[in-house]
């Protein structure tokens, strides 16, 4: 009886499409880059780059003071559990396998494809190039949303790090621009999961 | 794996080493020590009862916060000098910041104000702006780094904090240097960055008298902190070990907020 349970165990693992070590540190990134969107929000309304500012219904922390307390809260969860994803990414053979190539035909070819309709999901184990220029798009951009941060963050302490976002000021708007090129992702990114059911439940079953 | 144990004193008994420690704490720390961790005990032993009760998120976040405290701390280099600039890069006007509007900020008398010096320190007189105008003056032109997230580079004279307090004998082993503003602002400066060479004792700002909006007439500069932990119209200085928060500190401001 033991035995079975062990081999189907083992058909289980072997089947997943998305390991148990990437489903957990998705939904654990997912939660920490919509507190850190939120709050980051409402930190943008103290002093805006643009003409325009966040509704306060829509931002977390409620004033400056407690936007800046989830924003460095919430920093912590997104740098350690992005950081492992980055190590394992690496490690595993995850990227490399999952992620590369990434060609220039390859793209043009399934975003035409995608447009028409004829982009196929039978095998959610093979990314295709879309997904493949999108997720290794997003990593670099969480990089830079994190690395200009600590720059606003620590522009005397971390003053190289600043100066190579182009100083203090420009930091801020590179920060901004990453922001709402994760919002533009998410969105993208939602949409797809949602038209595509199984990829969804594959994120969150492993299956 | 090492490491951890390595934090293992043996022989050592654990409950005892946290009494211990806790013993070491200031009172008001000590006591959001124990009530921090019965919160966190609540939490875990009272599943299936109201958690806001014994846990909130706001508790949670001011327990990161003084994590943040403690990292920031650890982070500063007290040999790390924030850039300088020139002076075509001066932000003119210079804004002006407050938690009220520029026509209430304080109206001082100069000639009649005094600075008060308290604490641990060997000489507690009472020092004139007369007298701290004669004080070697050092000139520097730094970003001013708003927690709001807007800056602009200003330039600012006066003397550097850490010979001052060398001049009045003030104990630099202790935690904190606290100042009181005449308008009930407040602010504290950890030892190691009121001791920071850049750290300033301002009573200029643009080579003139520091006018009425900037402070006259003294500001403490600290280049290696955010704007609100440059207090302005300052009356009275205390060298202190016991934590004693400030203005924006008490509403929530994360305590280092150190650039």
């Amino acid at each position: 009886m033991s035995s079975i349970t062990v081999s189907d165990d083992k058909a289980i693992t072997g089947k997943a499409i998305q390991p148990a070590w990437v489903r957990l540190l998705h939904w654990i990134n997912a939660a920490a880059v919509i507190m850190m969107i939120l709050s980051g929000w409402q930190i943008y309304n103290a002093s805006p780059l643009f003409g325009f500012t966040f509704s306060r219904s829509i931002t977390l922390g409620g004033w400056l003071g407690g936007a800046l307390q989830w924003h460095f809260a919430a920093m912590w969860l997104l740098m350690v559990n992005g950081a492992i994803y980055l190590a394992l990414g690496l490690a595993t053979g995850r990227f490399r396998n999952k992620l590369l190539p990434i060609t220039p035909s390859g793209v043009l070819a399934d975003t035409r494809a995608a447009l028409t309709g004829r982009l196929s999901h039978a095998d959610l184990t093979t990314y295709n190039y879309v997904q493949r220029l999108l997720y290794a798009g997003i990593i670099a951009v969480g990089i830079v949303i994190v690395l200009s941060g600590l720059s606003i963050w620590k522009p005397v302490q971390l003053q190289y790090l600043t100066a190579l976002f182009g100083g203090y000021d420009v930091a801020r708007y590179v920060h901004f621009a990453a922001m709402a090129a994760i919002c533009g992702f998410l969105v993208i990114h939602v949409a797809l999961s949602l038209l595509v059911p199984k990829a969804l439940r594959a994120m969150i079953i492993g299956r | 794996m090492r490491r951890l144990k390595s934090l293992l004193i043996p022989g050592v008994d654990k409950t005892l080493l946290v009494r211990d420690a806790a013993k070491l704490l200031p009172e008001p720390s000590r006591r959001r020590f124990i009530a921090g961790g019965a919160s966190l005990g609540a939490l875990t032993l009272l599943t299936g009862c109201d958690v806001s009760d014994s846990f909130s998120a706001e508790s949670m976040l001011t327990q990161i916060s003084k994590f943040n405290d403690a990292v920031q701390a650890k982070i500063f280099n007290p040999n790390v000098l924030a850039p300088t600039y020139t002076e075509r890069d001066i932000k003119r006007p210079f804004p002006f910041n407050a938690f009220y509007s520029e026509d209430e900020a304080p109206d001082i008398d100069g000639e009649a104000w005094k600075l008060e010096v308290s604490g641990l320190v060997d000489n507690k007189k009472s020092w004139t702006l007369a007298e701290l105008h004669q004080l070697p003056e050092v000139k520097q032109i730094t970003r001013h780094i708003c927690v709001e997230g807007w800056s602009a580079i200003g330039s600012w004279s006066g003397t550097p904090l850490r010979d001052f307090l060398k001049l009045i004998g003030a104990d630099t082993s202790a935690k904190w240097v606290h100042f009181r503003c005449a308008e009930d602002y407040a602010s504290s400066l950890d030892m190691p960055t009121a001791l920071h060479p850049q750290t300033q004792m301002t009573f200029k700002f643009d080579d003139k008298i520091l006018p009425r909006a900037y402070g006259y007439p003294m500001k403490i500069r600290v280049p290696t902190k955010l704007g609100f932990k440059n207090p302005k119209y300052v009356v009275a200085m205390d060298v202190t070990n016991d934590y004693k928060g400030g203005y924006w500190e008490d509403q929530g401001y994360n305590d280092f907020s150190g650039s």
